[in-house]
C-alpha cells in the first residue's frame, strides 16, 4: 500500500491505495469519479483518457504512484458549473455520441488536440490524432465534425478571456 | 494484474540499487507495453522501478554529427523536437507514427529499445542509422544490441541511459502501418551515412525481429533512387507469416516500404 497525493479537477486528495492500482481505478473507486471508463483491457480503445500535467493519457496503462503528485483533470471537471466546456456542446450540438461510452475519453482527447493544433486543425488531423479513440456507435463522422466546431468555438472563447 | 510494489527511482545509481533489493524486479518508463502486459498476467514483478522522472534520463541533445537522445525521452517529444527534424527528419516522423497521441505522450525510447518488439518502429532506425546504445554499464552498437525475439544485449537490471544517432547524409522511413495496433506490419529505415555506407533495417518482417537487408543496401548503394529497387528480390525465408500477411507478402512490402522510405529520404 502507499499513499497517493494528487490534485484532480482543481481538488486535492488523497489516497490510500495497492501499488498495482491503476490511475483508472483510483479514479472510478477511490473518489467516485466515474466519468472515465474502461472499455478495454488492450490500452487500445481510449475510453479512459484524461488530463495529467496537461497531456492527454490513457488512465488504465497509468500506475495511480505514476500520477502521485500530478495535476489530474477528468471529464468532470472541465465545464464551469452549469456552463459546458465548448468541446461538450458541440458534441452535444453536431450529436457526435450515441451511447456515450466513448465520448469522456474522446473529449479529453479531443481537447489536447485543438490545444496543440489550434487554428490549424483539419479534418485529416482529427481523424489521424483520434486513432486511440475507439467508438463503436457513430461512425466517428459527427465526433470529427464536432471537434473541429469546438475547435472554432474555443478559440473564440480564448479570445473573450 | 497481480500484486507488485512500486518504486520511483530519484537517480540511475537509485534505480539500480532499488531493482536489485527485489527478487523480480522490473523498470517502468512509459508503461505502455509492461501496464498491459501486467493487466493480462503475463507479467508479475515482485517491484517496479519507475524511470521516468530521472532528470537525467530526459532530453535530447543535437551536435553536428549525433542526436543524442536520452532514454526516458517520450515519443512525444522526440516527435516534436524541432532540433531532431533538422538533423534527422526521418528519426521524428518516426517518433511520430508511433501509436497514437496518448501512447507517445508516455512510452519513451528505452522503452521501446529495450522490450525489442519485433514489430516496434524505433529499432529500425538505431539499426540502420548504426546507433550507440548507452548504459549505465557500457555502449553498445546497435549491431551487437538486438538479439531476436523480444531479446537484447541487456543484462539483468542494466539500465538504458541514452541512445547516440549519428547524422545521416539521408535518411527515410516508411512504415505499412497495422490498422489495429497501429504497430508496423512492416517499416523499412534507409540511411545513407556521411561516409557513404547505405544501411537498411526491416522491422515487422522476420522472426528473429528487426533486421538489415543486404539486397536492398546493395542495390542502393550504386544508385539511390526508389527505382533502382525495382528489380530487387527480398528473400521470404525467415519472415513472419500470420493472419495479417504471409512471408511472401511481407517480403514485397520489404521492398515497397523501402522503395517509400528512400522518396521519403530525398
Ligand atoms: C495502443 C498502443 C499502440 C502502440 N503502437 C506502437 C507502434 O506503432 N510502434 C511501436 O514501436 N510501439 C508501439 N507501442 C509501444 C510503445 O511504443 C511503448 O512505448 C514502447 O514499446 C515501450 O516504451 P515504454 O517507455 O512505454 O516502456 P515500458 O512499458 O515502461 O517498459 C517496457 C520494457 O522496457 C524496460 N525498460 C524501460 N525503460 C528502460 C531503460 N531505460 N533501460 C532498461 N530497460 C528499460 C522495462 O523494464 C520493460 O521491460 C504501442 C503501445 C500501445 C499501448
Ligand atoms: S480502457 Fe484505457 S485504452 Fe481502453
Ligand atoms: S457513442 Fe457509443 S461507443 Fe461511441
Amino acid at each position: 500500500m502507499s499513499t497517493v497525493k494528487l490534485t484532480v479537477n482543481g481538488r486535492a486528495v488523497s489516497a490510500d491505495v495497492e501499488d498495482r492500482t491503476l490511475l483508472v481505478h483510483l479514479l472510478r473507486d477511490h473518489l467516485n469519479l466515474t466519468g472515465t471508463h474502461v472499455g478495454c483491457d488492450t490500452s487500445q480503445c481510449g475510453a479512459c483518457v484524461v488530463h495529467v500535467d496537461g497531456r492527454a493519457v490513457k488512465s488504465c496503462t497509468m500506475l495511480a504512484g505514476q500520477a502521485d503528485g500530478a495535476t489530474v483533470v477528468t471529464v468532470e471537471g472541465i465545464a464551469r458549473g452549469e456552463e459546458l466546456h465548448p468541446m461538450q456542446a458541440a458534441f452535444r450540438d453536431n450529436h457526435g455520441l450515441q451511447c456515450g461510452f466513448c465520448t469522456p475519453g474522446m473529449i479529453m482527447s479531443a481537447i489536447d488536440i485543438v490545444q496543440r493544433h489550434g487554428g490549424k486543425l483539419d479534418e485529416a488531423t482529427v481523424r489521424q490524432e483520434l486513432e486511440g479513440n475507439i467508438c463503436r456507435c457513430t461512425g466517428y463522422h459527427n465526433i470529427v465534425k464536432a471537434v473541429l466546431d469546438a475547435a472554432g468555438r474555443m478559440k473564440v472563447a480564448q479570445a473573450a478571456e | 494484474m497481480y500484486q507488485t510494489n512500486y518504486h520511483r527511482a530519484s537517480s540511475v545509481d537509485d534505480a539500480a540499487a532499488q531493482f536489485a533489493k527485489g527478487t523480480e524486479s522490473k523498470y517502468l518508463a512509459g508503461g505502455q507495453t509492461l501496464l498491459p502486459v501486467m493487466k493480462q498476467r503475463l507479467a508479475a514483478p515482485s517491484d517496479v522501478i519507475d524511470l521516468a522522472r530521472i532528470p537525467a534520463l530526459i532530453g535530447i541533445e543535437v551536435s553536428g554529427d549525433a542526436v543524442t537522445v536520452k532514454a526516458a525521452t517520450t515519443h512525444y517529444d522526440v516527435a516534436g523536437s524541432a532540433d531532431v527534424a533538422r538533423a534527422i527528419p526521418a528519426l521524428a516522423n518516426l517518433a511520430g507514427m508511433i501509436g497514437d497521441p496518448a501512447v507517445r505522450y508516455c512510452g519513451t525510447i528505452g522503452g521501446s529499445l529495450a522490450n525489442n518488439d519485433p514489430a516496434a518502429d524505433y529499432p529500425a532506425a538505431v539499426l540502420a542509422l548504426g546507433a550507440t546504445v548507452k548504459t549505465n554499464k557500457r555502449t553498445i552498437a546497435a549491431d551487437d544490441f538486438f538479439q531476436g525475439l523480444f531479446s537484447t544485449a541487456l543484462e539483468d537490471g542494466e539500465i538504458i541511459t541514452a541512445v547516440s544517432f549519428p547524422v545521416a547524409a539521408k535518411a527515410g522511413y516508411a512504415k505499412m502501418r497495422h490498422p489495429a495496433s497501429r504497430f508496423a506490419l512492416t517499416g523499412v529505415f534507409v540511411a545513407q551515412a556521411k561516409s557513404g555506407e547505405v544501411r537498411v533495417a526491416a522491422t515487422g518482417a522476420s522472426q528473429d525481429g528487426v533486421m538489415r537487408v543486404p539486397a536492398i543496401e546493395q542495390a542502393l548503394k550504386g544508385n539511390w533512387s526508389a527505382a533502382a529497387l525495382d528489380g530487387v528480390k527480398v528473400s521470404a525465408d525467415g519472415l513472419m507469416s500470420d493472419i495479417h500477411g504471409t512471408a511472401d507478402y511481407r517480403a514485397n512490402l520489404v521492398k515497397v516500404m523501402a522503395q517509400r522510405a528512400v522518396a521519403d529520404a530525398g
